[in-house]
C-alpha cells in the first residue's frame, strides 16, 4: 500500500505562542516540532505500510525548516518526504495550503493520505478536507480506529456521543485523531538511516500553481485585528491544609448548587 | 435583502442545539434566514420557524443518512451556486465542520472556522475567532466570492425561541451522482453515560492527567452525582483511554458553560480551557501551584487532588444532610 502523510511543522505546545504586527504566528526564536497530530498520522501510516507492505512517503508545505519535521518522519521509518517550499506560499490560508499539498501528491497515486485531525496552530483543520475536495476524493474525518482490507478503508470516526463506522475505497484522505496508536521514537539507526533517504523539494512553479489563488495575495479569510479577550476576574488561590473541602462546599452552597 | 443560511443539523432524534444557537444568532443580522435541512431531521421543518427560518430547504432523501457528508456537500454547492446566499452558517461539530469545509474548496470561498460573533453589514460577513485558548480575539473579514462559509462555536450564542409562526419549506433535490455515494455509514454506536449530559449540565467535574489513572474517575463521578453534575476529561486523559472521547471538554471536545465547573488535576492548557472558560464559576485543584488553570479560577486550591476530592465530598455530604 502506497501511503501518504501530511506533517507540518508548528511550535512546541510548551510554548506561549505569540502573534507579530502582520497579525501571523511568530516562528522566530520559537522551538519548532512535527505537530503532534501528525506522529500519530506517521506511526499509522507507518503501521499499515508494515502490514501491507508497502510505504510511507511525507509531505510538509512551510519554510526550509519544514525539513526537520520530514527528517523525524524519515527516521521513524518514512521512505522519502516532499517538501513544498517558495516564498510565495507564505501566508496561505487552509484552501491555499490545502492546493499546494492536493497539486504535490496528485500524480503519486497514493492509496491513502493520513492527516492530523487539526494542527497546533492553525486548528481548524480545514486543511484535508480541503485537499480530498480539490482531488476529488472522499475523506473519513476523526479517525480513532483505522482498518484496511484490500482497497476498503474503515474508520471508526468520533462523534458527539459515540461514533459511526465509515466505509470508503481507495483512494482515501483519512484523518486520524490522538489515542489510535503509539507513535514510535526514532532509533540511532532510524536517525542515521534517515540522512540519505530522498527529499523532494518543489516550489509553486513546479506545482503549477496559481499564484493568485495561494499565498498571502490568494488568502479568501484575512485577519483585520486582533484583541485581547475580557479576562476572567482573577479570584483566590489556598492552599490545601485540610479545610478545602469546607471552603468548597460553602461556595457551593452560596451558588445554591448545594 | 440578503440571505444567510444555516444548515440544520439532527442530534438524538431532533433538532442539535447547535442549530437553534446559529438561528437565534442569525435572525438578529437582518437578513432572510433560511434553514437547509437534509435526510431525516427534516421531520423537524416547522419546529426551525421558532427560532427565526423564514424559509427551509429540504431535501429529505435518505441518501443523506446513508452516505458519509458527500451528498450534504453536493446539495449545498448546487444550491449555493443558483441562488448566491450572502453567508452559510454552520455548526462547528463533527458534520458542521466536515461538510462547510468541503463546500469552500468546492465553491472556491474563504471560510472561517469557530466564530463566537458574526455580523452583517451589506451582504459582507466579518467574524470573531478566539485564538490561543480564547486568550485573544482575532476579527476576520472575506475577501473572494460569496457565501461565505462559517462554522460557529457551540454555545456561541444562547439558543431562544422567537415565537416565529411555521416557515415556507422549499423541497430541493439537487442531483445526487454517484460520486456522492462513495462513503457508506454502516453503523452509528452511542457510548451511554450516566447522568445528565455533558454539554447541558448545570455541574461539570473534570479530571486531568493528575487524576493519576482511570481508577480514580469514580470518585470525579460520585462528586458528580451529588452535584447534578456530568464528568469531563481532558484530551490528555481520553487519549490515554482511561474515559471515553464523548467526555472530552476543549477544542477538539465538547464546548461547556455550566454554572460550576470543577477542574481536578488539569493544568489548563489552551486548547483545553477555550472549551470551558465560559464556565460561570471555576473551581481547580492541581498540586503546582504554578498551573495557568489557576488564573482563571474563581477559588483554586493548590493540592493534591487525592485529599482535596474526598474533603469535598465529605462537606458537600454534611452540608447536604444539614
Ligand atoms: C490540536 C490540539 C487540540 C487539542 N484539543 C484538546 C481538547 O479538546 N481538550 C483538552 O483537554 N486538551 C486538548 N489538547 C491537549 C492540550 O494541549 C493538553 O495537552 C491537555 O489539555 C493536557 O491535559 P491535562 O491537563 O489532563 O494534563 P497535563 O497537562 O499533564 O496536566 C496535569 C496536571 O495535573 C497536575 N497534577 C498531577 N498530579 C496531581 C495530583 N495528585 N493532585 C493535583 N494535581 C496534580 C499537574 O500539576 C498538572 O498541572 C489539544 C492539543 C492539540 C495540539
Ligand atoms: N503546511 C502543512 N504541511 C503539511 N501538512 C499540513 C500543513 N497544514 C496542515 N497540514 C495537515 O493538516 C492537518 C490539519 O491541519 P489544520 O487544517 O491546519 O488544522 C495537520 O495535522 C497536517 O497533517
Amino acid at each position: 500500500m502506497n501511503v501518504f502523510v501530511t506533517v507540518k511543522q508548528t511550535p512546541d505546545p510548551n510554548s506561549t505562542p505569540k502573534l507579530g504586527d502582520d497579525f501571523r504566528l511568530v516562528r522566530d526564536g520559537v522551538e519548532l516540532v512535527m505537530d503532534q497530530g501528525d506522529e500519530y498520522g506517521v506511526e499509522e501510516g507507518l503501521q499499515l505500510a508494515e502490514k501491507t507492505g508497502g510505504s510511507v512517503t511525507v509531505v510538509s508545505m512551510g519554510p526550509e525548516k519544514a525539513n526537520d519535521a520530514i527528517r523525524k518522519a524519515l527516521s521513524m521509518g518514512a521512505e522519502g518526504g516532499i517538501l513544498i517550499t517558495d516564498p510565495g506560499l507564505a501566508g496561505s490560508d487552509a484552501l491555499g495550503t490545502a492546493r499546494a499539498i492536493a497539486a504535490a501528491v496528485k500524480d503519486k497515486g497514493f492509496d491513502i493520505l493520513i492527516c492530523g485531525t487539526e494542527s497546533f496552530d492553525g486548528s481548524t483543520g480545514m486543511v484535508p478536507p480541503q485537499i480530498a475536495e480539490i482531488l476529488g476524493i472522499p475523506h473519513l474525518s476523526f479517525a480513532k480506529k483505522l482498518e484496511v482490507e484490500g482497497n476498503k478503508v474503515t474508520v471508526q470516526r468520533q462523534t458527539a456521543d459515540g461514533y459511526v463506522m465509515l466505509e470508503a475505497e481507495t483512494p482515501v484522505v483519512v484523518t486520524v485523531t490522538g489515542g489510535l496508536n503509539e507513535p514510535r521514537y526514532p532509533t540511532l539507526k532510524g536517525i542515521m538511516g534517515a540522512k540519505s533517504k530522498p527529499v523532494e523539494n518543489v516550489d509553486a512553479a513546479a506545482l503549477g500553481l496559481d499564484a493568485g489563488h495561494v499565498g498571502e495575495g490568494g488568502a479568501l479569510v484575512k485577519v483585520a485585528g486582533v484583541d485581547p479577550a475580557p479576562e476572567r476576574a482573577a479570584g483566590e488561590v489556598i492552599t490545601d491544609e485540610g479545610q478545602s473541602g469546607e471552603r468548597v462546599a460553602a461556595m457551593l452552597a452560596e451558588l445554591k448548587v448545594i | 435583502m440578503a440571505e444567510i443560511w444555516v444548515h440544520v443539523e439532527g442530534y438524538e432524534g431532533d433538532v442539535a442545539p447547535i442549530t437553534l444557537e446559529i438561528l437565534s444568532k442569525a435572525r438578529t443580522l437582518g437578513a432572510d434566514v433560511v434553514a437547509v435541512a437534509m435526510g431525516s431531521v427534516t421531520a423537524h421543518n416547522a419546529r426551525l420557524g421558532e427560532y427565526g427560518a423564514t424559509k427551509v430547504l429540504s431535501d429529505a432523501r435518505s441518501e443523506h443518512d446513508e452516505y458519509f457528508v458527500l451528498p450534504a456537500v453536493e446539495v449545498f454547492a448546487a444550491l449555493a451556486r443558483e441562488r448566491k446566499p450572502a453567508a452559510i452558517l454552520f455548526g462547528g461539530s463533527y458534520d458542521g465542520r466536515d461538510i462547510a469545509t468541503r463546500v469552500a474548496a468546492r465553491l472556491g470561498v474563504g471560510m472561517a472556522a469557530f466564530a463566537t460573533e458574526v455580523s452583517l453589514e451589506g451582504e459582507d460577513v466579518k467574524v470573531d475567532v478566539p485564538i490561543f485558548g480564547a486568550t485573544l480575539i482575532s476579527h476576520k473579514v472575506f475577501a473572494g466570492d460569496r457565501p461565505r462559509i462559517v462554522t460557529v462555536r457551540p454555545k456561541a450564542f444562547a439558543a431562544e425561541a422567537s415565537g416565529g409562526g411555521a416557515p415556507a419549506v422549499e423541497e430541493v433535490s439537487p442531483e445526487l451522482g454517484d460520486a456522492t455515494r462513495r462513503v457508506k455509514v454502516l453503523e452509528t454506536k452511542v457510548e451511554a453515560s450516566e447522568g445528565p449530559k455533558l454539554e447541558e449540565a448545570a455541574v461539570v467535574v473534570t479530571g486531568g492527567r493528575g487524576m493519576g489513572g482511570p481508577e480514580n474517575f469514580p470518585i470525579l463521578q460520585d462528586l458528580a452525582g451529588l452535584l447534578g453534575g456530568a464528568v469531563g476529561a481532558t484530551r490528555a486523559v481520553v487519549d490515554a483511554g482511561w474515559v471515553p472521547y464523548a467526555m472530552q471538554v476543549g477544542q477538539t471536545g465538547k464546548t461547556v458553560k455550566p454554572n460550576v465547573y470543577i477542574a481536578a488535576g488539569v493544568s489548563g492548557a489552551m486548547q483545553h480551557t477555550v472549551g470551558m472558560k465560559g464556565s460561570k464559576n471555576i473551581i481547580s485543584i492541581n498540586k503546582d501551584e504554578e498551573a495557568p488553570i489557576f488564573k482563571l479560577s474563581d477559588l483554586g486550591i493548590v493540592g493534591d487532588v487525592h485529599k482535596v476530592l474526598p474533603q469535598i465530598i465529605d462537606a458537600v455530604k454534611a452540608k447536604k444532610g444539614g
